[in-house]
């Protein structure tokens, strides 16, 4: 995470996860973040900063809201966009993902947002490719937008996250939310639990600046906020849970459960939620629920990165021809 | 954004140093209240007026042009500020990063909005503000007011008050602070 060109604007030339991060290039782009929400309640909530750049969406996965909120993010920098999904491409035909990277870039794409079922394409993809490469997703890797975006939700309704106690709950091994998560929020001072059963924890913990624990009524009563990841309903297939039920009486966040959080917890979920399963469809309505915050907080974060991305440093080329 | 600022970024760089100090804070003063008098003989009172200051440097003598003209008419007129980087036509040139909150009053519809900045060099923050203010309402006026109009215009952009018309060098820079105004150079 590194600029090759020296200004150091919090990200480098791509975003490929938070590892690799200092608190300080976290904390420039949270604070970059805040002037973009300012730009999300104007009547025109457009400014024409990244015009005649192009916004290329990659997603070899399913996506709502990363793919919506990246595109809104662009069109309200006035940048166009380019879409590419799985199912509607040349996927069927053999089209490799080196292909598939050459023919979005001849298009002009300034920016690659790549989501993809496996850790490290986005990676790879930043050495193919001139141009600039956000990870939207890979694999059980990092998902390094969601973890900022929940950073800023965090710090939008508590200041800071220094000294909070956050619980992250649920599928660990699957989730690369949670792996982003661990890095972003130690990073910025919080103290992190994981909560979920053996089965759903990576086979090592040692390197990961986190406490771990089995039992959710133990940790619930002292936190500041608990992020419940969503169950996947294929684990138990997997044999990792014995059943859905079974892991919503020990994991799930009932109302009952979410009675004993502290009264100003905050209740975060990634989405989209399974209603009954990882948490009570009247527990994320409730108010101290701030899963909506989460969703709107994306489009100010993905526009920061990519104006960080794009619009902050300046093309050598544009440069030499002005001067 | 102050000039002296923008002149201190990459792919500017160096030390401010300066030359003469061309106008004290009395000097300024002056011509805030001066040109608080011209507001208001122009717009006949400050009904309709909305005072927007521009990030960085236009900030403060916005702050000082409201106080001028509540001293005058007895109530204050709507301070908004406004931060022009991202309308900005040099974005991929310089570094440009938004550092600066943007508070615009709600209604700006009808209004006359007095644009106000420390210097008036290319036009170019201008015309950048000028689309910056569109997006918000459709005023029925947009005026501008500068500490300094140093010339060297690159787009048809003129100031309706002027602190003090100041001839300078292309190369030299402006540098309004608390304390005055000073003319000198950047050194690498």
């Amino acid at each position: 995470m590194n600029s090759s060109t020296g200004w150091d604007h919090g990200v480098g030339r791509h975003l490929l996860g938070i590892e690799g991060m200092g608190r300080s290039d976290l904390e420039r782009i949270l604070e970059v973040t805040d002037r973009f929400a300012e730009i999300g309640r104007r009547p025109i909530p457009k400014v024409p900063a990244l015009r005649g750049r192009t916004v290329a969406s990659v997603f070899f996965e399913d996506s709502t809201r990363t793919r919506l909120s990246f595109e809104t993010a662009a069109r309200r920098l006035s940048a166009d966009t380019l879409t590419f999904t799985a199912g509607s491409s040349s996927l069927s035909k053999g089209e490799s993902l080196r292909d598939t990277v050459e023919v979005i870039r001849s298009y002009g794409a300034d920016v690659l947002v790549i989501r993809h079922g496996m850790a490290g394409t986005p990676h790879r993809v930043a050495q193919w490719t001139d141009a600039a490469v956000v990870n939207a997703g890979d694999g059980c890797h990092e998902h390094p937008t969601q973890a900022l975006l929940d950073a800023y939700t965090l710090r939008e309704h508590r200041g800071a996250l220094d000294g909070m106690s956050i619980a992250i709950v649920g599928d660990i091994l699957h989730s690369r939310v949670a792996r982003s998560g661990v890095l972003a929020f130690s990073l910025l001072g919080a103290e992190v639990t994981l909560v979920a059963p053996t089965t759903l924890l990576p086979p090592s913990l040692e390197d990961w600046p986190v406490r771990v624990s089995h039992d959710l009524d133990d940790v619930i009563g002292s936190l500041d906020a608990c992020y419940m990841l969503r169950m996947q309903r294929e684990r138990h297939d997997d044999g990792l849970i014995p059943s859905l039920r079974e892991y919503t009486a020990d994991y799930g966040l009932s109302a009952r459960r979410a009675e004993r959080l502290p009264k100003d917890a905050l209740i975060l979920h990634p989405g989209p939620t399974n209603p009954g399963v990882e948490i009570a469809a009247e527990v994320a309505a409730a108010e101290r629920s701030v899963i909506l915050d989460q969703v709107a907080n994306g489009v100010s974060v993905r526009m920061a990165v990519l104006f960080l991305l794009l619009g902050s440093v300046p093309d050598p080329d544009a440069v030499a021809e002005a001067n | 954004m102050a000039e002296r600022e923008r002149r201190m970024a990459p792919p500017f760089g160096g030390v401010f140093v300066a030359h003469a100090r061309v106008m004290n804070a009395d000097d300024m003063g002056r011509a805030v209240r001066r040109m608080a008098h011209e507001i208001i003989e122009c717009n006949h009172g400050i009904d309709q007026l909305v005072i927007v200051g521009l990030q960085t440097g236009g900030v403060p003598i916005a702050e000082h042009l409201v106080a001028a003209l509540e001293d005058i008419e007895g109530r204050r007129p709507p301070l908004g500020v406004l931060d022009v980087a991202l309308h900005r036509d040099d974005i991929g040139l310089r570094p440009v990063v938004p550092q600066a909150t943007t508070d615009l009053p709600d209604e700006l519809d009808g209004r006359i909005i007095v644009l106000v900045d420390d210097v008036l060099f290319t036009g170019r923050t201008i015309r950048a503000a000028l689309d910056a203010v569109c997006d918000f309402g459709r005023p029925r006026a947009v005026e501008l007011a500068v500490m300094v109009d140093r010339g060297h215009r690159e787009l048809p952009i003129r100031p309706d008050y002027v602190g003090k018309n100041l001839p300078t060098r292309r190369d030299e820079v402006v540098d309004v602070n608390a304390e005055g105004v000073d003319l000198g150079v950047m050194r690498k």
